[in-house]
């Protein structure tokens, strides 16, 4: 039973993972670049929920909401001040924005809501159901995280497979010069995918800190690492790669601190990622990709 | 004044001069092929036409309307389809798919469904292959795609390039044949080709390209019938 506890423990850790590792799939996916900043969105989103929960003495669904609306307009404007002037920038004056932008994001964190930990309160209340008599607990932000999980990513594939703009997104993620000559806009494209990356982003923060309720403003960048390995894991670019990758890591994850030491869970969930690179660099989902000269 | 007017156009790649004032034209209507070797600036020009690239001086002029500076995905709703050299279809969406991207500026329904219909019927292999992904077509079925997807968008000029390249003499005679079909219907074209021999076959004019200048136009007969250009390009 303590097994199983474990493993609900893991996939509800990995479903926040896989939800933050959708984010820097996409970008990377139609922009081709590592929006390192991702992480501190999410701490961004969890900041706008807990004021609007404690200050504004908002519901907690309207808080999520309104998370979600502030963090898509911040990663629109992200992307329009700090990344599109590097459009046709070498990739890694790029990859140093993104490290920048989170810098400022975590720094202008600190300034607005200071270094003290906030004690965020469950948006879904502290209850659980107990099964087996009392032998299983699932909390009611284990079954409300994976089930966001699961309605995001039917959401996102539905969007992406059924949808005129859905299909636009994967074919500039394929050729945007191509693209443009279809008429598709690829500047609107990338704002779109920030924008939808960053609302995910700001509902996986208020899940997070539900789960685990202490707030400051670098809250968001471990688990930012850990779902952007998550997204390398299951293939990056891919939206079911960043799924499974998102909780096999968070599987992995809670069982090595449970069964193997707390202190080394993270240096175990990095050892699987190199692994797996090893054998297969592209990740579990990921499709090689042909460069064209 | 011609359809598509191209004057003293100068492009550059950082600091190579690509393409060295070069000056053509297009009449409602025609055929008209550029010609030249690998190298000599073809695709170059095109991709400035449709914005791709963007010239440092001369004028893209269409119906009228100043294209120099206009962005990629403006030029396909004014009219003009560019299939791109290497097709570039997108490989890991449908056939289906690649059609409707092909018509992703026009917003009526049932006339996207009238112009689906017609390059089902011109190009019968695709409606067969519909729901298969355009990355398993063979090369000259990712030919037909690109020009299906081209065709999607209603153009008045139909912007070719190398639709030869890398494909069987069968499938080249096949392509041709479509691209005389589709201008006897009306649609003006401009033909990017090395296969000098097959474009001045189809082609009403001709330009001739060679290191980014235009050294020699005319009627496509004449050119043909030309000494230099049989020595050079005709393989005669």
């Amino acid at each position: 039973m303590a097994f199983l506890n474990n493993l609900i423990s893991g996939i509800s850790l990995g479903s926040v993972y896989a939800i933050i590792a959708l984010g820097y799939t996409m970008v990377y996916g139609i922009a081709k670049m590592l929006n390192f900043a991702h992480g501190d969105v999410i701490m961004i989103g969890a900041y706008v929920s807990f004021c609007a929960t404690s200050y504004l003495e908002l519901s907690p669904l309207l808080s999520i909401v309104l998370a979600a609306a502030v963090c898509t307009a911040l990663g629109v404007v992200i992307e329009r001040l700090a990344y599109k002037p590097l459009r046709e920038a070498a990739s890694l004056a790029v990859l140093i924005t993104a490290i920048g932008v989170s810098y400022f994001l975590q720094n202008a964190a600190l300034l607005l809501w200071t270094a003290n930990p906030k004690s965020f309160s469950s948006v879904v209340g502290a209850g659980s159901v107990s099964l087996f008599e009392g032998g299983l607990i699932i909390s009611h932000v284990t079954l409300a995280t994976v089930a966001a999980c699961i309605i995001i990513m039917i959401a996102l594939t539905l969007f992406t497979g059924r949808t005129k703009m859905g299909t636009a997104m994967r074919a500039v993620s394929e050729d945007k010069g191509a693209a443009q000559l279809m008429g598709i806009n690829v500047n609107t494209t990338i704002s779109v995918t920030f924008a939808i990356g960053s609302a995910l982003a700001a509902v996986a923060g208020v899940l997070l800190c539900s789960a685990y309720p202490l707030l400051v403003p670098t809250t968001g960048s471990m688990p930012g690492i850990k779902a952007f390995t998550a997204a390398v894991f299951g293939g990056i670019g891919s939206i079911p790669g960043a799924l499974l990758g998102g909780l096999m890591l968070g599987v992995i994850e809670i069982m090595s601190r449970a069964y193997v030491s707390m202190q080394l869970s993270d240096a175990i969930v990095f050892a699987v990622l190199i692994v797996v690179l090893l054998v297969k660099p592209d990740g579990l989902l990921g499709q090689r990709r042909n460069e064209k000269v | 004044m011609a359809m598509l007017e191209v004057k003293d156009l100068n492009v550059y790649y950082g600091m190579i001069h690509a393409i060295k004032g070069a000056s053509f034209e297009v009449e409602q209507g025609e055929v008209v092929a550029l010609i030249g070797a690998n190298g000599a600036g073809k695709t170059t020009i095109l991709h400035t036409v449709t914005g791709l690239l963007h010239a440092k001086t001369g004028s893209v002029q269409f119906e009228g309307c100043e294209l120099t500076h206009t962005p990629a995905h403006r030029i396909v709703s004014l009219g003009m389809s560019h299939v791109p050299e290497g097709r570039r279809v997108f490989s890991n969406l449908s056939v289906y798919e690649n059609l409707m991207m092909g018509a992703y500026t026009r917003s009526n329904k049932s006339e996207i469904t009238a112009s689906l219909d017609l390059v089902y019927e011109r190009f019968p292999r695709l409606k067969e292959r519909r729901g298969q992904l355009a990355g398993t077509l063979s090369g000259g079925e990712q030919q037909m795609l690109a020009m299906g997807r081209a065709l999607m968008s209603k153009p008045k000029i139909l912007l070719m390039d190398e639709p030869s390249m890398g494909l069987s003499p069968l499938f080249v005679s096949e392509i041709f044949k479509i691209i005389e079909e589709v201008s006897a219907q009306g649609v003006t074209v401009l033909l990017v080709e090395q296969n000098a021999k097959k474009a001045l076959s189809i082609a009403d004019r001709a330009y001739v390209l060679e290191t980014g200048r235009i050294v020699m136009s005319g009627p496509a007969k004449a050119l043909m019938a030309d000494d230099a250009i049989k020595a050079a390009y005709l393989g005669e």
